[in-house]
């Protein structure tokens, strides 16, 4: 056990740093437009992920409805399917879970977890959202331009991204694609240097970095991978808009195209899977380490207990980090590589799994004898847990080079990172949301609308994914428009498609729902007060609810303690927050 | 708003000596960098991510001229001059290293002058390095021209592979850009020193922030970045 000190007061060093030089705004369009405020600048880009996510959804429906009833619906031909799967797997991994975390959850908890005024270069931070929401803009045009979006699939694999078969290849669809990841790479550039820079120089006196809670642990981790990860995708972008504006070969190997010899030639397609997964693993984790740490902030606090083995938390966060940038060629067992790398990289993928078993272990080992509350974020934290532990082993079977060579191209895939990427860390942004919703408005989500999304959320997600694995086994591929009729499908397998479907459209139909309880809340919603969830972060410590321009008055706050100071014994409440002094107060921080 | 509670109770000299006073240090409370302030450390980071930029096209550069299956055109016969009838080769890139490289020497200055509030010397040294780097894209521009006269395009060249004009371009296009971007910064922090923005801790205009001589530094930071970089374009592209 950790020991208990009967004073948590240590030396709290002198203020070493200038207090940071707010922007007042003179006008409505600064205070809530233009808005230099990393609050509202959270609230712009949860906004705008959110309706973007939704398009989203809509287009997951669309292939549903056509994959679960081939033939019903005229309007989804072949060519409009592959664009709905490119636009909703594009929008889904980096408009809306990385905006959301990063752009998002970062900008509105790290300035407050951390005990700052705001980001350390809040017109920075501005442009930031504005950039994003261009990209955004230019991404949602190639719904309108000629040709319609690019359909080469999310990972936009050339040649066949900008040949004349693939729609939008020799469009607009392709051009705004890239253009709009560009844009999305320099506004996040812009955010995610703020992000790093404040965890790094602008903390609060007393907040070590040992101190900070697994939230920020996990957000900055995630933002220096996103400023390490991203450049490669930025190259490779620039590279294949070169090779489809000016006719250059980076990507283009010699290819006859409708019968007749392109010019180009000589290039090299495997390059862009490099350049690409070598941005697209970490992404993974730039998504799933936010998620990681709220959802350890989440369990702590809805079970009264402090996080187990805290320092093994961060370690692990940080060396989860580090290794995702080696395992990438584990998307390329099957684009023929050396087998000495396939070893090389099926040994670094499978050893991320002892980092993140030991996330696992910590999540179970403080929930164990916690006074667990089922409250809506513990609801979804819970779900998390049992969905990424699922999702993770099958993630064991993809990273054998052996195992994945005949599930790769199969909906086993899909199913697979439907449930580590996707549903997961959603469950995780859902119970954020009810989490933090409070603080952000000052009043509560509605419980019942909660519990029903939950339960058809948590519950749906399982009838979608886990039949999925089965018809993955059964072998049937991916990114297919229609199966047909397939010697190897059996009957059963379309009856089990259209279940799927029905589904999917039941839990998008929940998420509607949820949309409404975050509108009616606002102004229905039961009050708030300042810290209903008794949480020791410094962010329900704030004056005001919601917290005002500056987040916290005319002093600074001073921490002395951890952030997991709950349940002391000898304690007169069942948690500490972590400005209390610590004179006469006891805590559970393990000795430093 | 500045603090001005004291809660120092004099342990702060009681940190563990050697290594585990790095650590300390490091995990300490309010910066894990001492004395480097906010604007240092986001153009560290901003540095870090761009050469992974760098880091990218390079070796994406290299893929290319490995996997193409034409010869690769020969550098030093393609960045030769002709001067009285004698043929020099990477005569050009040779009198650009050298001028880019003394502009960071010029910089440098600047900044040691920035920090002693010599702000006529400052401003007039980085005009200086901004004449240099203008004077490298000049040539630069001149090269993109003889080349695209002798029939270099970004799709074709009259010598072999196509990747050699593409990735030609396209690196020492983005590094140029680069460099007109420092070229551009360098002009406005020299008119803000020669104005004496500093010294009467003016306003930004966009960020109504005051700014002060480190800014100088931070400049300086982002240009001898884009000359080390241009050390690794020299060595892998002109030199190989």
């Amino acid at each position: 056990m950790v020991d208990i000190r009967s004073d948590a007061s240590e030396a709290i060093p002198p203020s070493e740093v200038e207090d940071v030089e707010l922007y007042h705004p003179k006008s409505w369009w600064t205070k809530y437009v233009f808005s230099q405020d990393a609050k509202i600048i959270a609230i712009q880009y949860s906004m705008t992920a959110t309706a973007i996510g939704m398009v989203a959804l809509v287009l997951s429906w669309l292939m549903r409805l056509q994959l679960g009833f081939p033939g019903t619906f005229d309007f989804i031909d072949a060519d409009h399917y592959y664009q709905f799967i490119t636009m909703h797997g594009m929008i889904m991994v980096i408009y809306l879970l990385t905006a959301l975390f990063l752009g998002g959850f970062g900008n509105y908890l790290i300035p407050l977890m951390v005990g700052a005024r705001d980001m350390v270069f809040p017109y920075a931070n501005m442009l930031s959202y504005w950039l994003y929401l261009l990209a955004v803009l230019v991404l949602a045009a190639g719904f309108f331009a000629p040709g319609g979006p690019t359909g080469a699939g999310w990972t936009l694999y050339p040649p066949q991204a900008i040949l004349s078969g693939t729609p939008g290849g020799k469009d607009w669809g392709i051009l705004l694609m890239l253009f709009s990841l560009i844009l999305f790479i320099i506004g996040f550039t812009m955010g995610g240097l703020n992000y790093v820079v404040t965890v790094l120089q602008g903390r609060a006196r007393g907040m070590t970095l040992m101190r900070m809670p697994l939230t920020i642990w996990g957000i900055f981790t995630a933002t220096v991978m996103a400023l390490l990860a991203f450049p490669a995708l930025f190259v490779a972008a620039v590279m294949m808009l070169f090779d489809r504006l000016l006719g250059t070969s980076f990507f283009m190997p010699a290819i006859v195209e409708m019968g007749e010899q392109l010019q180009q030639g000589g290039g090299s397609p495997i390059l862009f899977q490099h350049l690409f997964w070598f941005f697209g693993h970490p992404e993974v984790y730039i998504v799933a380490l936010p998620a990681f740490g709220i959802v350890s902030d989440l369990i702590s606090t809805h079970a009264r207990k402090n996080i187990f083995g805290y320092r093994m938390m961060v370690w692990a966060i940080v060396i989860i980090g580090a290794l995702s940038f080696i395992v990438w060629a584990h998307h390329m067992y099957v684009s023929g590589m050396n087998p000495k790398f396939g070893f090389f990289f099926a040994t670094t993928t499978l050893i991320i799994a002892v980092p993140t078993a030991i996330k696992v272990y910590n999540w179970v080992l403080t929930l164990w004898r916690g006074d667990i509350h089922l409250s809506l974020p513990m609801l979804f934290a819970l779900a998390f847990i049992v969905t990424f532990v699922n999702g993770g082993l099958t993630g064991l079977f993809l990273g054998n080079v052996v195992v994945d060579v005949p599930l790769s191209d199969t909906m086993f895939v899909v199913a697979h990172f439907h449930m580590v990427m996707g549903v997961a860390p959603i469950l995780v942004i859902f119970g954020a949301i009810y989490h933090w919703y409070p603080k952000v408005t000052g009043r509560m989500l509605n419980e019942a609308m909660g519990q029903i999304h939950f339960w058809v959320t948590f519950l749906g997600a399982y009838l979608i994914f886990f039949p999925m694995h089965y018809l993955g086994l059964l072998g049937i591929p991916r990114r297919y428009h229609e199966l047909g009729e397939t010697a190897f499908i059996p009957e059963s397998a379309h009856t089990l498609n259209a279940f799927i479907s029905v589904m999917a459209l039941t839990v998008g139909a929940a998420q509607i729902l949820f949309l409404f309880n975050l509108v009616w809340s606002l102004k229905k919603g039961r009050e708030a007060g300042g810290n209903p969830w008794r949480a020791t972060t410094l962010e329900w410590q704030t004056p005001q609810t919601p917290p005002a321009h500056g987040n916290w008055g005319k002093e600074l706050p001073i921490v002395y303690r951890w952030a997991y100071d709950y349940s002391v014994p000898g304690a007169a409440e069942d948690f500490i927050p972590q400005n209390q002094p610590g004179l006469g107060g006891p805590t559970r921080e393990a000795a430093s | 708003m500045a603090q001005s509670v004291q809660t120092h109770t004099g342990e702060t000299d009681g940190r563990p000596p050697g290594l585990r006073g790095v650590v300390a240090d490091f995990s300490s409370d309010q910066r894990a960098f001492k004395n480097v302030s906010w604007g240092k450390a986001m153009m560290w980071i901003f540095l870090l991510s761009d050469t992974f930029i760098f880091g990218c096209f390079l070796l994406a550069y290299m893929t290319a001229r490995m996997s193409t299956p034409v010869p690769w055109p020969n550098p030093s016969e393609v960045f030769a001059l002709t001067i009285g009838g004698q043929e020099i080769p990477l005569i050009l890139i040779a009198i650009m290293t050298f001028i880019l490289i003394s502009s960071s020497g010029t910089m440098a200055m600047a900044v040691n002058f920035g920090y002693r509030r010599d702000r006529r010397t400052t401003a007039a040294l980085m005009l200086l390095t901004a004449v240099l780097g203008a004077s490298f894209v000049g040539m630069q521009a001149f090269e993109w021209s003889k080349l695209i006269a002798e029939g270099v395009r970004p799709w074709e060249n009259p010598w072999g592979a196509a990747q050699f004009g593409s990735s030609f371009f396209m690196i020492t296009g983005f590094h140029g850009t680069h460099v007109s971007f420092g070229v551009l910064f360098l002009l406005i922090v020299a008119r803000k020193v020669w104005r004496g923005d500093f010294d009467a801790e003016r306003r930004g205009f966009f960020t109504s922030r005051k700014g002060n001589y480190e800014i100088v530094e931070i400049m300086g930071l982002y240009w001898h970045f884009v000359d080390l970089v241009w050390v690794f374009i020299f060595a892998f592209f002109y030199l190989w």
